[in-house]
Protein backbone atom coordinates (compact mmCIF):
# COMPACT_ATOMS: atom_id res chain seq x y z
CA UNK A 1 0.00 0.00 0.00
CA UNK A 2 1.27 3.31 -0.62
CA UNK A 3 1.55 5.64 1.90
CA UNK A 4 -0.48 8.69 2.34
CA UNK A 5 -1.29 10.35 5.55
CA UNK A 6 -4.87 11.11 5.50
CA UNK A 7 -5.80 8.03 4.43
CA UNK A 8 -4.09 6.21 7.04
CA UNK A 9 -5.44 8.23 9.58
CA UNK A 10 -9.33 7.74 7.89
CA UNK A 11 -8.57 4.32 7.57
CA UNK A 12 -7.47 3.27 11.17
CA UNK A 13 -10.41 5.11 12.29
CA UNK A 14 -12.76 3.69 10.32
CA UNK A 15 -11.76 0.17 11.56
CA UNK A 16 -11.85 1.18 15.01
CA UNK A 17 -15.21 2.52 14.27
CA UNK A 18 -16.43 -0.40 12.78
CA UNK A 19 -14.99 -3.03 15.43
CA UNK A 20 -16.41 -1.06 18.05
CA UNK A 21 -20.11 -0.97 16.33
CA UNK A 22 -19.18 -4.71 15.64
CA UNK A 23 -18.88 -5.50 19.85
CA UNK A 24 -22.02 -2.67 20.68
CA UNK A 25 -23.89 -5.00 18.29
CA UNK A 26 -22.67 -8.35 20.27
CA UNK A 27 -24.08 -6.92 23.67
CA UNK A 28 -27.18 -6.18 22.06
CA UNK A 29 -27.07 -9.47 20.79
CA UNK A 30 -26.42 -11.41 23.77
CA UNK A 31 -29.16 -9.21 25.76
CA UNK A 32 -31.77 -9.68 23.54
CA UNK A 33 -34.25 -9.41 25.60
CA UNK A 34 -36.67 -10.72 23.03
CA UNK A 35 -35.91 -12.55 20.13
CA UNK A 36 -36.26 -10.29 17.19
CA UNK A 37 -33.80 -8.18 18.44
CA UNK A 38 -31.04 -10.82 18.00
CA UNK A 39 -32.22 -10.65 14.69
CA UNK A 40 -31.61 -7.34 14.19
CA UNK A 41 -28.11 -7.23 15.97
CA UNK A 42 -27.17 -10.17 13.93
CA UNK A 43 -28.66 -8.53 10.93
CA UNK A 44 -26.84 -5.05 11.10
CA UNK A 45 -23.22 -6.82 12.63
CA UNK A 46 -23.38 -8.69 8.68
CA UNK A 47 -23.79 -4.96 7.32
CA UNK A 48 -21.24 -3.71 9.58
CA UNK A 49 -19.17 -6.96 8.41
CA UNK A 50 -19.71 -5.90 4.89
CA UNK A 51 -18.19 -2.33 5.91
CA UNK A 52 -14.85 -4.13 7.32
CA UNK A 53 -14.22 -6.12 4.21
CA UNK A 54 -14.86 -3.30 1.87
CA UNK A 55 -12.07 -0.88 4.06
CA UNK A 56 -9.56 -3.84 3.64
CA UNK A 57 -9.77 -3.72 0.12
CA UNK A 58 -8.88 -0.08 0.39
CA UNK A 59 -6.34 -0.71 2.76
CA UNK A 60 -4.89 -3.41 0.41
CA UNK A 61 -5.57 -1.86 -1.91
CA UNK A 62 -7.52 -4.63 -4.32
CA UNK A 63 -10.53 -5.24 -5.66
CA UNK A 64 -10.56 -9.14 -4.70
CA UNK A 65 -12.68 -8.55 -1.46
CA UNK A 66 -15.67 -7.63 -3.15
CA UNK A 67 -17.47 -11.34 -4.23
CA UNK A 68 -17.05 -12.09 -0.70
CA UNK A 69 -18.76 -8.58 0.31
CA UNK A 70 -21.59 -9.20 -2.41
CA UNK A 71 -22.11 -12.70 -0.83
CA UNK A 72 -22.40 -11.47 2.62
CA UNK A 73 -24.66 -8.81 1.57
CA UNK A 74 -26.89 -11.83 -0.14
CA UNK A 75 -26.79 -14.58 2.88
CA UNK A 76 -27.35 -11.89 5.52
CA UNK A 77 -30.76 -10.48 3.77
CA UNK A 78 -31.61 -14.21 3.41
CA UNK A 79 -31.03 -15.07 6.52
CA UNK A 80 -32.55 -12.26 8.07
CA UNK A 81 -35.42 -13.01 6.30
CA UNK A 82 -35.77 -16.59 7.38
CA UNK A 83 -35.40 -16.40 10.94
CA UNK A 84 -38.59 -13.56 10.55
CA UNK A 85 -40.51 -16.02 8.23
CA UNK A 86 -39.77 -18.75 11.13
CA UNK A 87 -41.01 -16.50 13.68
CA UNK A 88 -44.14 -15.58 12.04
CA UNK A 89 -45.20 -18.90 10.50
CA UNK A 90 -43.32 -21.40 12.85
CA UNK A 91 -41.79 -23.24 9.72
CA UNK A 92 -39.74 -22.51 6.83
CA UNK A 93 -40.62 -24.57 4.08
CA UNK A 94 -44.54 -25.13 3.37
CA UNK B 1 -3.30 9.77 -6.54
CA UNK B 2 -3.48 13.17 -6.01
CA UNK B 3 -4.36 14.91 -2.73
CA UNK B 4 -7.81 16.06 -3.50
CA UNK B 5 -8.95 12.44 -4.38
CA UNK B 6 -7.08 11.04 -1.35
CA UNK B 7 -8.85 13.72 1.16
CA UNK B 8 -12.04 12.64 -0.82
CA UNK B 9 -11.92 9.27 0.04
CA UNK B 10 -10.90 10.00 4.07
CA UNK B 11 -13.97 12.08 4.28
CA UNK B 12 -16.15 9.57 2.63
CA UNK B 13 -14.47 7.05 4.93
CA UNK B 14 -14.79 9.24 8.16
CA UNK B 15 -18.63 10.01 7.54
CA UNK B 16 -19.67 6.44 6.87
CA UNK B 17 -17.51 5.21 9.97
CA UNK B 18 -19.27 8.04 11.88
CA UNK B 19 -23.16 6.78 10.73
CA UNK B 20 -22.66 3.02 11.51
CA UNK B 21 -21.25 3.89 14.60
CA UNK B 22 -24.06 5.76 15.26
CA UNK B 23 -26.26 3.26 14.05
CA UNK B 24 -24.72 0.38 16.66
CA UNK B 25 -24.74 2.75 19.45
CA UNK B 26 -28.80 3.59 18.99
CA UNK B 27 -29.30 -0.47 18.52
CA UNK B 28 -27.33 -0.95 22.19
CA UNK B 29 -29.11 2.30 23.73
CA UNK B 30 -32.87 2.78 22.66
CA UNK B 31 -35.60 1.50 25.11
CA UNK B 32 -37.01 -0.64 22.76
CA UNK B 33 -37.42 -2.96 19.79
CA UNK B 34 -39.59 -0.72 17.65
CA UNK B 35 -37.01 2.72 18.70
CA UNK B 36 -34.20 0.11 18.34
CA UNK B 37 -35.29 -0.91 14.49
CA UNK B 38 -34.55 2.77 13.37
CA UNK B 39 -30.85 3.30 14.04
CA UNK B 40 -29.30 0.02 12.19
CA UNK B 41 -31.73 0.22 9.08
CA UNK B 42 -30.89 3.75 8.39
CA UNK B 43 -27.85 5.29 9.71
CA UNK B 44 -25.55 1.96 9.46
CA UNK B 45 -27.24 1.58 6.28
CA UNK B 46 -26.41 5.46 4.89
CA UNK B 47 -22.60 4.74 6.71
CA UNK B 48 -22.31 1.48 4.50
CA UNK B 49 -23.20 3.18 1.48
CA UNK B 50 -20.97 6.26 2.03
CA UNK B 51 -17.83 3.69 2.64
CA UNK B 52 -18.05 1.99 -0.73
CA UNK B 53 -18.55 5.37 -2.66
CA UNK B 54 -15.26 5.88 -0.86
CA UNK B 55 -14.24 2.51 -2.13
CA UNK B 56 -15.05 3.77 -5.89
CA UNK B 57 -13.45 6.73 -5.12
CA UNK B 58 -10.80 5.03 -4.16
CA UNK B 59 -10.59 2.77 -7.25
CA UNK B 60 -11.46 5.29 -10.26
CA UNK B 61 -8.55 7.72 -8.44
CA UNK B 62 -5.49 5.26 -8.66
CA UNK B 63 -6.23 4.38 -11.98
CA UNK B 64 -7.98 0.87 -11.77
CA UNK B 65 -11.35 2.07 -13.77
CA UNK B 66 -14.46 2.56 -12.70
CA UNK B 67 -15.85 -1.27 -10.85
CA UNK B 68 -19.51 -2.25 -10.68
CA UNK B 69 -18.95 -4.62 -7.66
CA UNK B 70 -19.92 -1.50 -5.44
CA UNK B 71 -22.84 0.20 -7.01
CA UNK B 72 -24.10 -3.53 -6.92
CA UNK B 73 -23.45 -4.04 -3.37
CA UNK B 74 -25.14 -0.40 -2.52
CA UNK B 75 -28.50 -1.56 -4.38
CA UNK B 76 -28.61 -4.63 -2.78
CA UNK B 77 -28.04 -3.51 0.55
CA UNK B 78 -30.65 -0.87 0.13
CA UNK B 79 -33.24 -2.62 -1.42
CA UNK B 80 -33.30 -4.92 1.16
CA UNK B 81 -32.84 -3.19 4.49
CA UNK B 82 -36.56 -2.18 4.71
CA UNK B 83 -37.80 -5.42 3.75
CA UNK B 84 -35.73 -6.73 6.75
CA UNK B 85 -36.77 -3.93 8.58
CA UNK B 86 -40.39 -4.43 7.79
CA UNK B 87 -40.07 -8.24 8.26
CA UNK B 88 -38.45 -7.86 11.82
CA UNK B 89 -41.16 -5.24 13.08
CA UNK B 90 -44.59 -7.70 11.68
CA UNK B 91 -42.50 -10.44 13.72
CA UNK B 92 -41.99 -8.13 16.89
CA UNK B 93 -45.62 -7.10 16.42
CA UNK B 94 -46.99 -10.88 16.01
CA UNK B 95 -44.64 -12.28 19.51
CA UNK B 96 -44.94 -9.28 21.62
CA UNK B 97 -47.64 -6.94 20.99
CA UNK B 98 -51.72 -7.15 21.85
CA UNK B 99 -53.67 -5.79 18.61
CA UNK B 100 -56.23 -4.35 21.36
CA UNK B 101 -53.31 -1.69 22.53
CA UNK B 102 -52.46 -0.60 19.13
CA UNK B 103 -54.31 2.45 17.39
CA UNK B 104 -57.00 1.83 14.94
CA UNK B 105 -56.15 0.94 11.21
CA UNK B 106 -59.63 1.65 9.43
CA UNK B 107 -61.88 -1.25 8.04
CA UNK B 108 -58.94 -3.40 6.90
CA UNK B 109 -57.15 -3.56 10.70
CA UNK B 110 -53.38 -4.17 11.18
CA UNK B 111 -52.35 -5.87 7.68
CA UNK B 112 -49.94 -8.04 10.52
CA UNK B 113 -52.75 -9.71 12.48
CA UNK B 114 -54.99 -10.50 9.68
CA UNK B 115 -55.32 -14.41 9.13
CA UNK B 116 -54.16 -15.93 6.28
CA UNK B 117 -54.58 -19.18 3.95
CA UNK B 118 -51.17 -20.04 5.27
CA UNK B 119 -51.41 -18.91 8.90
CA UNK B 120 -53.99 -22.41 9.78
CA UNK B 121 -56.38 -21.60 12.12
CA UNK B 122 -58.97 -17.75 13.42
CA UNK B 123 -57.08 -14.64 14.29
CA UNK B 124 -56.87 -15.73 17.53
CA UNK B 125 -55.15 -19.09 17.09
CA UNK B 126 -53.01 -17.62 14.84
CA UNK B 127 -51.60 -15.05 17.12
CA UNK B 128 -51.67 -16.92 19.97
CA UNK B 129 -50.28 -19.97 19.20
CA UNK B 130 -47.85 -19.43 16.22
CA UNK B 131 -44.95 -20.12 18.56
CA UNK B 132 -46.12 -23.69 19.20
CA UNK B 133 -47.14 -24.98 15.57
CA UNK B 134 -49.43 -27.93 15.44
CA UNK B 135 -48.09 -29.35 12.47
Amino acid sequence: MTTHAPLDYALAFGFAAFALALLMNLVRLLKGPTSMDRVLAADTMVINVIALIVLLGIHQATKAHFEAALLFAMFGFVATVAFCRFMLRGRLID
Amino acid sequence: MNLYAEIAVALLIVVGASFGLVGSWGLLRLPHLMARLHAPTKATTLGVGSVLLASMVYFLATGEGFSVHEVLIVLFLFLTAPVSASFIARGYLRAHVDPAELPGAGEQGWASFVPRAGDGGDQAEASSSWDVRKD
